[in-house]
């Protein structure tokens, strides 16, 4: 009885306590939209895909610098228990790190150790079907939420204390060929997604869902239904199985309140002889209003495209000067082989250029459609066209400096196809590995400099001119980051992560990690320590200066 | 019943092979297999699907242990039992978690009614200032929510009078002293030589540094037994609440 009382007595003081300090630890701990607006006021965190929706992959963070970077050193590995590519780009929350073992498991550790706090295993589907890879790009986060999309094409909200999964919303069939491999975008309350399978017989589309519940809100297709604007742009019904998936992260404007998303290849990708027409829209960049899915405007880079040039690149938004006066704009380096500078308000077309080899155009028009040039399309016999069906780059994300004023971005040089009517691209030359897929392992590579090689260019977004190259023997599927500290990391398929003056490109450190960088590199800082995170292999890596370096 | 105990008595004879090797942690291994693997459709008790009573030794087809192994493994075609990929030894060890769940009574004494237990969790009990089920509650304790897919009846009802019996491992408490003098306490997510990791009482994910640290160690959990909180019509409305925890409901 004695011991009943006393419990009794006890166990409202703990709850008050329990609760007060819980509810000032949640309020600590939710991560505002607001917070992520403004991710540039915490640069200790890292709160969206590339850091901030502008995606310029951009640490303001200045403890490395030029000068010191040769001191970095390795802190922490964590292993993927994982046989798949390593594409996440992780989160940081104070002091806490979040990423996904691919393909969907996701796992909360410490940033200064890599040990973990928890693991979520989420088992996908046995339907979930993907073309290149049962990889992940990373999470979203909001409140005390995390969000992933997943192969088999559902969209996922964990708490981001315990793991638990909170609710999951079907976002397209997996059965019908759709799944999920970018990160979610969030805006205001809601949390964006679009579906992968543009290789397969699908239609794109974008969702959003309200960030608490998982309700749907809008959901836009990227191809124009019966009587919607561009429709007539896709032969007979081939709309309806035309692709144009969305499957790489997004970028937001809060001043237009648009949202910005690269869309894929029309399907069949190799073939246009049953789509005729623009294929509106694929390989474009489409311009949503945040609050309603509805289309404000939209650019094609590739108008009926048969080489597979999804335009799923990151689109990186970024205000700079062009021709003398200050302008809104997003860059933009395309699968294709040209590079943009597009006005972010209204979607004109402001500059353009081949940034690589290109023979399928020349130049632009007035509008800024490129120019074909005439037979530089799949024939029975074959015909080579540059680049190559993986692109001068592909979805690996780019950055841009503030400081510096450059944009950069990991590409190949100099790769080719062989296009064949009706037929998967061959590859051009005598070694038909060459500009293949990104792997998890080293390979050996044996190809010359006139079948690929691969850089990261620092380039002029005002004039699309390099200011610097840094050349690699191997391409490179390797995302980019810029620091205040005026350094770039970038890596490549032959396992190097490396660090580079972001003013030059001269080379000032490299680490081999034994294993291909298929990701990009992202920076955060825990207790006045600024560390730098890359994947390779199947495993993630965290470096930092060396205890006694300046 | 006689028939149960019959075959119960014929899998206690045909399976000694097995059973001469059979360790406490293989039984634990075997339960964590269970209730990630076989519970969701067969539930924490082994007996929802009529017919079929895993923990009593009640089966449709198997006669052996050999019989049981192999349906783990295979599958019964033209049945919703998928086959698995566990290897021989795993599945022995399910086998033999079954065989110790037979040894122990599976049912809570009482009938209970679920939403008074409900309103004895959220009230009198107040099981959420440590607890959370669908997402309200404390995350400082474990998460009920699927706890009906996860544990038997019996094994909720003796978690609420003598907690300190048995505790999972991840429910364990921890306590730090770092050593500038904070006190650190909460349920510990991973230790390693050199590291600690825990959410603490504020619900925030903590990590040490060991060298860093003045004290650090195991604590008994902060769940109190509701043996003189409870009646036993009130412990079993309880425990059937928490059975009825089967998974998010949104």
């Amino acid at each position: 009885m004695t011991q009943r009382k006393g419990r009794l007595k006890a166990a409202p003081t703990v709850a008050i306590l329990i609760a007060v300090v819980a509810a000032a630890a949640s309020l600590n701990a939710q991560v505002t939209f607001d917070r992520i607006l403004r991710a540039d006021r915490e640069p200790h965190n890292w709160l969206s895909y590339s850091g901030t929706p502008f995606n310029q992959r951009y640490s303001p963070l200045t403890q490395i610098t030029t000068a010191n970077v040769k001191n970095l050193e390795l802190q922490w590995v964590w292993q993927a228990r994982s046989l798949e590519k390593f594409e996440a780009t992780p989160l940081v929350v104070d002091g806490v790190l979040y990423t996904v073992q691919a393909p969907n498991d996701v796992v909360a550790m410490d940033a200064e150790t890599g040990r973990p706090f928890w693991t979520t295993t989420y088992a996908p589907a046995p339907e979930a079907r993907t073309c290149c890879g049962r990889v992940n790009r990373g999470l979203a986060i909001l409140g005390d939420t995390l969000y992933m999309g997943t192969i088999d094409a559902h969209l996922v909200a964990l708490d981001a204390k315990t793991g638990e999964i909170l609710w999951k919303k079907e976002v397209a069939s997996a059965k019908e060929r759709y799944s999920i491999t970018m990160s979610p975008v969030i805006v205001k309350d809601k949390v964006l997604i679009g579906t992968a399978g543009g290789d397969m017989p699908t239609r794109g589309q974008v969702a959003a869902f309200d960030a608490k519940t998982g309700k749907e809100l809008w959901r836009f297709f990227t191809i124009p239904g019966p009587g919607e604007p561009g429709n007539d742009t896709w032969s007979g019904d081939s709309w309806k199985t035309g692709g144009a998936a969305v499957w790489n992260a997004g970028a937001y404007d809060p001043e237009t309140n648009l949202v910005f998303f690269g869309t894929g290849n029309p399907q069949p990708d190799w073939d246009g002889r049953s789509r005729l027409g623009d294929n509106l829209y694929s390989d474009s960049v489409i311009a949503l209003d945040a609050d309603t899915g509805k289309l404000k405007w939209y650019y094609q880079f590739t108008p009926h495209d048969e080489l597979d040039y999804d335009a799923t690149q990151v689109p990186l938004l970024a205000d700079i000067q062009f021709r003398g006066k200050p302008r809104k704009v997003m860059l933009w380096a395309n699968r294709n082989g040209l590079m943009y500078v597009l006005d972010r308000v209204t979607g004109e077309f402001l500059h353009g250029k081949a940034y690589v080899k290109v023979n399928w155009a020349d130049g632009f028009d007035a509008k800024g459609r490129p120019q074909r040039v005439p037979g530089m399309v799949p024939t029975k016999a074959g015909t080579v066209i540059r680049p190559h069906v993986h692109g001068a780059t592909n979805w690996q994300p780019p950055s841009f400096s503030p400081r510096t004023g450059l944009f950069y971005v990991a590409h190949f040089e100099n790769s080719s196809t062989v296009a064949v009517e009706g037929e998967f691209p061959r590859a051009n030359g005598i070694n038909p590995r060459q500009t293949t897929m990104g792997q998890i392992n080293l390979q050996n590579f044996l190809n010359n400099e006139d079948e690929a090689y691969g850089v990261v260019r620092g380039y002029d977004p005002s004039t699309l001119e390099p200011k610097w190259e840094y050349k690699m023997a191997d391409i490179t599927w390797a995302g980019v980051l810029s620091t205040a500290g005026d350094v770039v990391f970038s890596g490549g398929k032959e396992g190097y992560f490396v660090a580079l003056d972001a003013r030059n490109g001269a080379l000032l450190w490299k680490a081999a990690l034994g294993g291909q960088v298929n990701a990009g590199p992202m920076s955060y800082s825990v207790n006045g320590k600024q560390y730098v995170t890359i994947a390779a292999g199947n495993s993630l890596f965290a470096f930092a200066l060396r205890g006694d370096a300046k | 019943m006689t028939r149960a105990l019959f075959i119960i008595g014929v899998l206690c004879l045909a399976l000694p092979a097995y059973a001469q090797h059979e360790t406490a942690s293989d039984i634990e291994d075997g339960s964590r297999v269970f209730r990630q693997s076989c519970a969701n459709c067969h539930g924490p008790d082994g007996n929802e699907i009529p017919g079929i009573d895993l923990g009593r030794g009640i089966f449709k087809t198997a006669k052996t242990d050999d019989d049981l192994i192999r349906i783990i493994q295979k599958g019964l075609p033209g049945t919703p039992m998928p086959p698995t990929n566990m290897s021989d030894e795993q599945a022995k060890r399910v086998v033999a978690y079954l065989r110790s769940t037979a040894a122990t009574k599976t049912t809570a004494t009482t009938v209970g009614d679920a939403a008074r237990g409900k309103a004895l969790f959220e009230g009198k009990g107040k099981c959420a200032s440590c607890h959370r089920v669908n997402g309200v509650g404390s995350r400082l304790g474990p998460d009920l929510t699927r706890i009906g897919q996860l544990r038997r009846s019996v094994e909720l009802e003796r978690s609420l009078l003598d907690p300190a019996v048995e505790v999972l491992p991840a429910g364990r408490f921890y306590r730090v002293v770092t050593k500038d003098g904070a006190t650190v306490t909460g349920r510990l997510l991973n230790i390693d030589t050199f590291t600690v990791q825990m959410i603490d009482t504020k619900e925030q994910l903590r990590s040490f540094s060991k060298a860093n640290l003045k004290e650090s160690g195991f604590i008994p959990s902060p769940m109190p037994s509701y043996k003189g909180t409870f009646n036993p019509q009130e412990l079993a409305d309880v425990v059937s609440y928490l059975v009825s925890l089967k998974g998010r409901v949104n």
